[in-house]
């Protein structure tokens, strides 16, 4: 592995992380099926779609509950190339590497036989293909959720569904730290690279690694005492107030019972 | 080690949810005491780092790279409760945000990687630096060997979760449901890798810090012993003394539910007795929900043999000289939860009794 390699292998995922973050941006301001609802009607169905999902037994009614999927984030303004390369790709790619061998492993009556080379069992096939639609829905669901609602609205729907208000500033907090650390950190690299003469060895890359993590450590928990002193400026005295000015409409009232609906009739023609 | 969701069954995600909540609560609890107003913005930036951390490529030995969790160096720095608490919000964010794990696999994520993860990355650590100095060569060891530790074990949990998914759930000609493969094939599978790349990278990351940390900011690797010492035990006094009435109030609601034990039909796979395996019903029974693995007809052998070694005294939950089973069941919860509130007191008693020289002294 070359001495620069493992830099820019880092700095490709912090470059990734950072074009997540601006999809999402994005795809929230527009308008579309999933944005017309309130955000608290989004995560409960969403959620409830996600959970019928993965309780669903038969093969077809998990294909039908991904169509649904791809047809809500279609209507939401999801281009599926942004699916596609985000959310299908990625999943097929990790649970594939776990379903395929299933195909030849699991044990059952055999539909294709090569022999002396492999065999494709009935159940194995059924195994893997339900196993990768499960995952594939229930991913397609998510980002389609969190690539149409802007960040904070999840986070007051979530507080408004009674999770606690410790939680919720905490994942706010993170969730904007985060993008700072990794621009804090994606700066330290580069700047070790540009100026890297000749070649490391492999003992002074994990060195000059834990050095910048260790670097990356002492600047976080300074943060924390500048963002501390900072709330404490602002009259933070340990209790979490959130503000949550949402309000029900009659078209939400009738979304949150398709979503329901959609959910219950799932788990009942999937039992 | 990120589970996406489809590959645990919703029973198996309810209870590794409710596993980690305990867990959270418990840590929400200890971290407000002790750090008070600060607990907010020094778990949500530890948390981003965790996050950030998980991104890094490790060079490992041998011209590959790895990623670490960062579990290691939080629960060293922050305490085990403060990691807990930052590393499952990081994990939270990478399942919502960017789709790295699932929704429904959420708890069993902070169950393995952050609870268990945080826990024994701690105690290895506490363990085997002992009272050396902060800055003593060994603490590095402690870490990396914590590191290393931690996180086989992590991933040995998450094996079992998949493992146990095609024993317990598979429709009726025996097709798994979800994660397809047993524990022969799912522990070796998954712990070969972190046996070598996974394990390294975070033990190298773990020990390089801990290493860095004692020569640049060496306060850092006394915090945990400032802010949340594990000196203290789990449940402090004042978390004992400030709602027992509403912890009683709980355990007594509990015990009052415990009939509805007896609504569950048949006995918990592998949990039979010689007299089901003597009995053809339960016998065919028992192979219906074995995948149709044949039961031979004779009780084994072993099992007749230690099945009589133990007499319980509430079989059961049924004690013989009861006849209702539902006050059967309310009267063993009350006998067990009697037995359980004796022995926390006896050993509280020794405890403090092994306390009392030191503090003295």
């Amino acid at each position: 592995m070359s001495q620069s390699s493992f830099i820019e292998a880092t700095l490709r995922s912090f470059a990734r992380a950072f074009a997540k973050a601006l999809v999402s941006e994005r795809a929230g301001s527009q308008t579309g099926l999933l944005q017309w609802f309130d955000p608290r009607v989004r995560v409960i169905g969403v959620s409830v779609l996600v959970v019928s999902g993965i309780v669903c037994q038969r093969l077809a009614v998990v294909a039908a509950v991904f169509g649904l999927a791809i047809a809500i984030a279609s209507g939401s303004r999801l281009s599926l190339s942004t699916l596609a390369t985000r959310v299908w790709l990625v999943v097929l790619g990790f649970t594939g590497v776990i379903a395929v061998p299933a195909i030849f492993l699991t044990p059952g009556r055999p539909l294709l036989t090569v022999p002396g080379v492999f065999s494709i069992s009935e159940p194995g096939l059924k195994t893997a293909t339900l196993l990768v639609l499960r995952s594939e829905t229930a991913a397609t669901l998510t980002a389609t959720l969190v690539l149409c609602t802007p960040w904070m609205h999840v986070l007051k729907a979530l507080r408004s569904l009674r999770l606690p208000a410790e939680i919720v500033t905490m994942l706010a907090m993170t969730h904007r730290y985060i993008f700072l650390l990794i621009e804090t950190a994606n700066q330290m690299f580069e700047s070790r690279q540009s100026r890297a003469v000749g070649t490391l060895t492999g003992p002074e890359k994990r060195r000059m690694t834990a050095r910048t993590a260790g670097v990356l450590l002492s600047k976080s928990v300074e943060l924390s005492h500048e963002v501390y002193l900072a709330m404490l400026s602002r009259g933070f005295d340990g209790e979490v107030r959130l503000l949550c000015d949402f309000r029900l409409k009659a078209h939400d009232y009738i979304g949150l019972f398709g979503f329901l609906s959609a959910g219950a009739f799932t788990v009942w023609v999937g039992r | 080690m990120h589970i996406p969701d489809g590959y645990l069954s919703p029973s198996t995600c309810a209870t590794l949810y409710a596993f980690s909540m305990s867990g959270w609560y418990l840590a929400l609890r200890r971290v407000k005491r002790a750090l008070a107003t600060r607990t907010i913005p020094l778990i949500s930036v530890f948390a981003a780092f965790s996050f950030v951390i998980m991104m890094f490529n490790i060079p490992l030995p041998g011209g590959t790279t790895g990623h670490a969790l960062g579990v290691t160096i939080a629960a060293i720095v922050l305490g085990p409760w403060g990691s807990i608490l930052a590393v499952s919000v990081a994990l939270a964010i990478q399942a919502l945000f960017f789709g790295d794990g699932g929704i429904t696999t959420l708890g069993a994520n902070c169950f393995n990687m952050a609870i268990v993860g945080s826990l024994v990355a701690y105690g290895v650590y506490r363990a085997l630096s002992s009272r050396s100095e902060v800055t003593a060569r060994r603490r590095v060891v402690a870490a990396g060997v914590a590191g290393y530790i931690s996180i086989n074990i992590a991933a040995f949990l998450t094996a079992l979760e998949f493992g146990i998914q095609p024993m317990l759930f598979h429709d009726t000609g025996g097709t798994p449901l979800y994660a397809p493969y047993p524990l022969h094939v799912a522990i070796p599978a998954m712990m070969i890798g972190h046996l070598t790349f996974a394990g390294l990278a975070e033990a190298l990351i773990a020990a390089g810090m801990v290493s860095y940390l004692q020569r640049a900011d060496v306060g850092l690797l006394r915090g945990a012993q400032d802010f949340l010492s594990t000196s203290t035990p789990l449940v402090s006094a004042d978390v004992r003394s400030s709602s027992p009435t509403q912890l009683w109030w709980i355990v007594g609601c509990l015990m009052v539910c415990t009939p509805a034990g007896i609504l569950a039909a048949g006995a918990a796979w592998g949990e039979w007795s010689s007299a089901d395996m003597a009995n053809p019903h339960t016998r065919a029974y028992i192979e219906a929900v074995s995948g149709n693995h044949k039961v031979t007809q004779s009780v084994p052998a072993g099992l007749q043999k230690w099945s009589t070694v133990w007499t319980a005294p509430f079989p059961a939950y049924a004690p013989r000289f009861i006849k209702s089973p539902a006050f059967g069941y309310l009267l063993s919860a009350i006998f067990g939860v009697g037995l359980l509130v004796l022995a926390a007191a006896l050993a509280a008693r020794i405890t403090r009794r092994a306390r009392e020289p030191e503090s003295q002294s």
